[in-house]
C-alpha cells in the first residue's frame, strides 16, 4: 500500500462520527485530510455495512464496498449510546473531541441527554454536525427520508429522464453524499471561526436543500419568466431551447452540446472533421461557429445540425472522438462506463486510484478512488482501511480511556459495546 | 442585528468562470470572507452574458445565473492585457490570504499568476486551481464543463431506465459536487497555516473530486468486474420503490418501502385492498419477482389522490414518502424550504429584489448573511484606494488609462 504519512492539514483534531449511510462522507473528508476519526457504531454494526456491492459478491458486514468507500481512514468502536454506561463512555470522548458528526432522527440526540447545549456543557468548544433529511425543525421534520425520496423532494427527478416515463433518479444514491460533502463545508466553516474565537457551534444540515440547490438555477427561470423545467430526456432546457447533451455513438454515447459565441471554437474543429470524411451535411450552412447566436437558432436549424452531427458519431467510437477532441480542443467527452473509468490513461497517469491494504481479512489489497484534490504540503492521506466492527475498542475504549478488560467483558456481554 | 460572520476577515482573491470557481467563492462570501472577484469587460464571465435577464432586458448585471453565483462579493474590472493592470492584480495576490481560479490549464501562467510567482511577493499564500482534470497528465489541457464532464465522470452513463439509451442529469452536474470538496482543501490548509505559518498549493480536478460520488460502482468493477448499468428508480432491497403518478398536471409521488412493517402500513394506508393480501406480494423478495405488477396496482391507487395528501397520509404512518418536486414547488409550495428560509431574498442594486440561494447547512453562532451580487467593476474605487492604498490621483489616472474596464 502506498503510505502517505507526514504532514497532515486536521492531524491534531479528533471526530466522533455517529453518522449512518446519511452521513458518512463527512468523516471521511476530514479523514482524508489526517483527522483522527472514530466511527461509532451501535454493537454488532452499523446498519451501513449492509449495503452493497461486496468484495467478492459476498454480502456479509465485513465486506461492503459501500462501507469501506466511506469509512476509509477511520478507527471503529462500538457503543451504545442508548445505555447509561454507553452514554458515559460517549460523554468521556466528547471532553476530548473537537467535532461531533451525527445522522439520527431529530430529537433522537436531545432524548438521550447528548444534544448540543449538553455536549457543550462537557466541552464548551465542540462543534456538532447534525445531517438529516429534511432539518432539525419545520413541518417535516420526522418524515422519513431516503435517497430517493431526497432526491425527490430535492427537485432533481423531477428535470431528469425521459418525458414518456417518471421522472427518474440516478441509480448511483445520490443525495447522502451531497450532503455529507456540504456537511464538511460547514463543519471547517464553523472550525474556522472557533480557530479565531474559541466558539464551538450546531449545525444543523438538510439533504433535500444539498440535492436542491443543484436546481436553483431552473428555480429562477420559474419565478423570473414562469418557466417550469421538465424532464427532456437527453437534453438541457434553458429557458427556449433544450439542448442535446447526450449523443450516440459507434460503441455508446458521447457528450457534446451545439453551442456559438465564444463557445464555437469548441464545435469548429469538428464540423471540419466531418466536412473532410464528406459527412459536413446541415453544417455547411455555419460559416463561422463563433458568430452564431444561440438566442436566434431555430428549432428547425438545431434539429438539421444535430441530424448532421448525429450521422458523423455514428462512425466514430468514444475512444476515437476522444482522440480528436483532445488533439483539436473540442469541447466533447465521452460516456464513461465504471470499466471505462478503470481505465482511463488520465488518471492512470496521475495516479489516482489507490491500492488499500485489506490483507489482514480479505487477503488482498482493494481499489479505492483517491486524492480528491492535490495539496502541496498536506497531501490528502490514507493510513488504514476502514474499520471492522469494533476494531478500536480496546485501543480507545481500554487503552485510552482506561477500562480494563474485565469492563469491557462486561460491557460486551450487556451490549454496551 | 449583525451576528458576526464566520469568516469575517479572510481575505479571498476569485479568479473564477462561469460555475465552479465562483461558487467556492460564493461559499467563502456568504459566510463572511472578503471575496474580490477580478473579472473584466473586454471578456465578460459567460454568466454575465447568460439568460434569463431581468424583465428581458440585456446587460452585465441583469443576468440571473450570475447573480444567483456571485452573491457577497466585491468586483474590481482590470484588463490583463494592459501591463499596468497584470501589475494591479500581483499588489491584489500580495493583499490576499487566498486565491482561486478556475482557467484551464496554462491561463494564469499567461498572465504571470502562477502559485510559484505569487509565493515569491506572499510566501504564504494558499493558492487553488480548479480544472475539469487536474494540472498535470495527458488529458489536462482539454477544456471541460459540467455538461460534458458529467460524462466522462460516469454520471450519464448512471441515469436511465434499464431498457433504453442512458440519458444523464439534465445540468452541469460536476460543477455541482467538486466545488465542495475544494473549499474544504481551502479551509484545510487555512487550518495549517494558521498552526505553521505555512501556505501551499492545491490542484482539484473536477473529476477526481467527483468520482468519489461513485465509489460504490467503481470499486465495484475493481474488485468483481461488475460494470453497473443503470436502474431506473428501482432498489435491490426495497419494493415498493419508485415514482407513482397522482392526480394533476404531470404529478409524481416517490414511495420507499424498506421493512415489513413498513409494508402493513403501506396496505392499511390503501385501506388493505385484496390485490395487497396476495401472496405474491408478501415479503420483500417475493415483491421483487412481482414488482411491474405491483407497481401498475400501485399507481392504480396513487392516481387518486395528490402527492401532498400521500404524502401527509403514508408520512403519517411511517411510510416514507414524497412529493417529486419541480420549480414552482421548490420555489412556492414547499412548506418546508419556506420554513428554514432557504430561498432568502436579497436586494440587488440594479435588478431588484431577487430570490437567492443559501446554503443547505444553519450555522447556530454564524448565521448566513448573503449579499447582493456586484455589479461589475462596482468596487473598483473602494479596491483600489481603502484596501490597496492607492491615491486618489493615481486611481484616477488608472481609471483614464483604461486598465479598469
Amino acid at each position: 500500500m502506498k503510505e502517505t504519512v507526514g504532514e497532515t492539514a486536521l492531524g491534531s483534531y479528533r471526530v466522533l462520527d455517529l453518522t449512518d449511510e446519511k452521513g458518512l462522507l463527512c468523516g471521511m473528508l476530514l479523514a482524508g485530510l489526517g483527522a483522527d476519526v472514530i466511527k461509532v457504531e451501535r454493537p454488532g454494526g452499523d446498519p451501513a455495512r449492509n449495503v452493497g456491492p461486496f468484495y467478492g459478491d459476498i454480502p456479509h458486514p465485513e465486506k461492503s464496498l459501500f462501507w469501506f468507500a466511506y469509512n476509509l481512514n477511520k478507527k471503529g468502536i462500538t457503543l451504545n449510546i442508548e445505555t447509561a454506561d454507553g452514554r458515559r463512555i460517549f460523554k468521556r470522548l466528547v471532553e476530548t473531541a473537537d467535532f461531533v458528526i451525527e445522522s439520527f432522527p431529530p430529537g433522537y440526540m436531545a432524548r438521550l441527554g447528548l444534544d448540543y447545549s449538553a455536549l457543550t456543557q462537557i466541552n464548551p468548544r465542540i462543534i456538532m454536525t447534525s445531517i438529516t433529511p429534511f432539518g432539525q425543525t419545520g413541518p417535516y421534520r420526522d418524515h422519513k427520508g431516503s435517497d430517493l425520496i431526497c432526491m425527490a423532494s430535492g427537485g432533481l427527478m423531477y428535470v431528469s429522464g425521459d418525458p414518456d416515463r417518471p421522472p427518474v433518479r440516478i441509480t448511483v444514491p445520490q443525495a447522502y453524499c451531497h450532503a455529507g460533502a456540504h456537511a464538511a463545508v460547514a463543519t471547517m466553516i464553523a472550525h474556522h471561526y472557533r480557530q479565531i474565537t474559541g466558539k464551538g457551534q450546531h449545525i444543523d444540515v438538510s439533504i433535500i436543500e444539498s440535492v436542491a440547490w443543484m436546481v436553483g438555477d431552473m428555480a429562477v427561470l420559474w419565478s423570473f419568466d414562469g418557466f417550469l423545467t421538465s424532464r427532456a430526456g437527453p437534453r438541457t432546457g434553458r429557458g427556449r431551447l433544450y439542448m442535446l447533451d447526450v449523443w450516440p455513438c459507434k460503441d455508446g454515447e458521447v457528450c457534446f452540446r451545439i453551442l456559438g459565441g465564444v463557445y464555437g471554437r469548441g464545435i469548429r474543429p469538428l464540423a471540419e472533421w466531418a466536412e473532410r470524411e464528406g459527412m459536413a451535411g446541415a453544417l455547411k450552412e455555419v460559416k463561422d461557429w463563433q458568430a452564431v447566436d444561440m438566442s436566434k437558432v431555430t428549432q428547425d436549424e438545431m434539429e438539421r445540425w444535430e441530424k448532421a452531427f448525429k450521422a458523423f458519431f455514428a462512425q466514430k467510437t468514444k475512444a476515437e472522438l476522444l482522440e480528436e477532441a483532445k488533439a483539436k480542443h473540442i469541447y466533447l467527452m465521452p460516456s464513461n462506463t465504471p470499466r471505462d473509468l478503470a481505465e482511463d490513461e488520465q488518471l492512470a497517469a496521475r495516479n489516482y486510484w489507490v491500492e488499500v491494504d485489506h490483507f489482514d481479512h480479505l487477503g488482498t489489497t482493494v481499489t479505492h478512488p483517491g486524492a480528491p484534490f492535490m495539496m502541496s504540503l498536506t497531501p490528502w492521506r490514507i493510513q488504514r482501511r476502514a474499520p471492522l466492527i469494533g476494531e478500536h475498542n480496546v485501543e480507545i475504549l481500554g487503552a485510552e480511556l482506561g477500562l480494563s478488560k474485565q469492563k469491557l467483558e462486561a460491557l460486551k456481554a450487556s451490549n454496551v459495546i | 442585528m449583525q451576528t458576526k460572520q464566520a469568516l469575517e476577515g479572510l481575505k479571498v482573491v476569485e479568479l473564477g468562470t462561469a460555475a465552479v470557481g465562483p461558487f467556492i467563492g460564493k461559499y467563502l462570501a456568504d459566510f463572511g470572507a472578503e471575496v474580490i472577484r477580478i473579472e473584466s469587460s473586454v471578456h465578460p464571465d459567460i454568466t454575465r452574458l447568460t439568460s434569463p435577464f431581468k424583465d428581458g432586458i440585456l446587460g452585465l448585471n441583469r443576468s440571473s445565473a450570475f447573480t444567483q453565483i456571485n452573491t457577497s462579493k466585491r468586483s474590481i474590472s482590470i484588463d490583463f492585457n494592459h501591463p499596468k493592470g497584470r501589475e494591479l492584480g500581483k499588489r491584489l495576490m500580495t493583499w490576499t490570504d487566498v486565491v482561486i481560479e478556475n482557467f484551464a490549464p496554462g491561463v494564469i501562467e499567461r498572465w504571470g499568476l502562477q502559485y510559484d510567482e505569487l509565493k515569491r511577493a506572499k510566501p504564504d499564500i494558499i493558492m487553488l486551481s480548479a480544472s475539469s482534470q487536474g494540472q498535470t497528465g495527458p488529458c489536462s489541457k482539454m477544456v471541460g464543463f459540467g455538461f460534458n464532464l458529467k460524462g466522462l465522470t460516469g454520471f450519464v452513463h448512471f441515469t436511465g431506465w434499464p431498457d433504453r439509451t442512458a440519458v444523464g442529469p439534465p445540468l452541469a452536474y460536476t460543477d455541482f459536487v467538486a466545488p465542495w470538496f475544494a473549499v474544504v482543501a481551502i479551509l484545510a490548509a487555512l487550518d495549517y497555516r494558521h498552526c505553521t505559518g505555512k501556505g501551499q498549493y492545491i490542484d482539484i480536478s473536477q473529476s477526481e473530486a467527483s468520482l468519489h460520488f461513485l465509489s460504490p460502482a467503481i470499486m465495484d468493477y475493481f474488485a468483481n468486474h461488475r460494470v453497473q448499468t443503470p436502474q431506473g428508480n428501482s432498489s435491490p432491497y426495497a419494493a415498493p420503490h419508485g415514482v407513482y403518478r397522482c392526480k394533476g398536471n404531470d404529478r409524481w409521488c416517490a414511495i420507499a418501502v424498506f421493512s415489513d412493517e413498513e409494508w402493513h402500513a403501506f396496505c392499511a394506508a390503501m385501506g388493505d385492498p385484496p390485490w395487497a393480501q396476495d401472496s405474491k406480494f408478501a415479503t420483500l423478495l417475493d415483491r421483487k419477482e412481482n414488482e411491474a405488477e405491483m407497481d401498475k396496482l400501485v399507481e392504480q391507487w396513487t392516481i387518486n389522490s395528490t402527492p401532498e395528501e400521500l404524502m401527509n397520509l403514508l408520512q403519517s404512518v411511517g411510510v416514507p414518502t414524497s412529493i417529486v418536486q419541480n420549480s414552482e414547488d421548490l420555489n412556492d409550495r414547499c412548506p418546508q424550504m419556506k420554513h428554514r428560509g432557504y430561498r432568502p431574498v436579497v436586494n440587488h442594486a440594479e435588478m431588484g429584489p431577487h430570490r437567492h440561494m443559501g446554503w443547505p447547512c444553519i450555522l447556530s453562532e454564524t448565521p448566513l448573511q448573503l449579499r447582493p451580487a456586484p455589479c461589475l467593476g462596482q468596487d473598483n474605487e473602494y479596491i483600489c484606494t481603502k484596501i490597496l492604498g492607492i491615491s486618489d490621483q493615481e486611481f484616477l489616472e488608472l481609471s483614464e488609462s483604461g486598465v479598469l474596464r
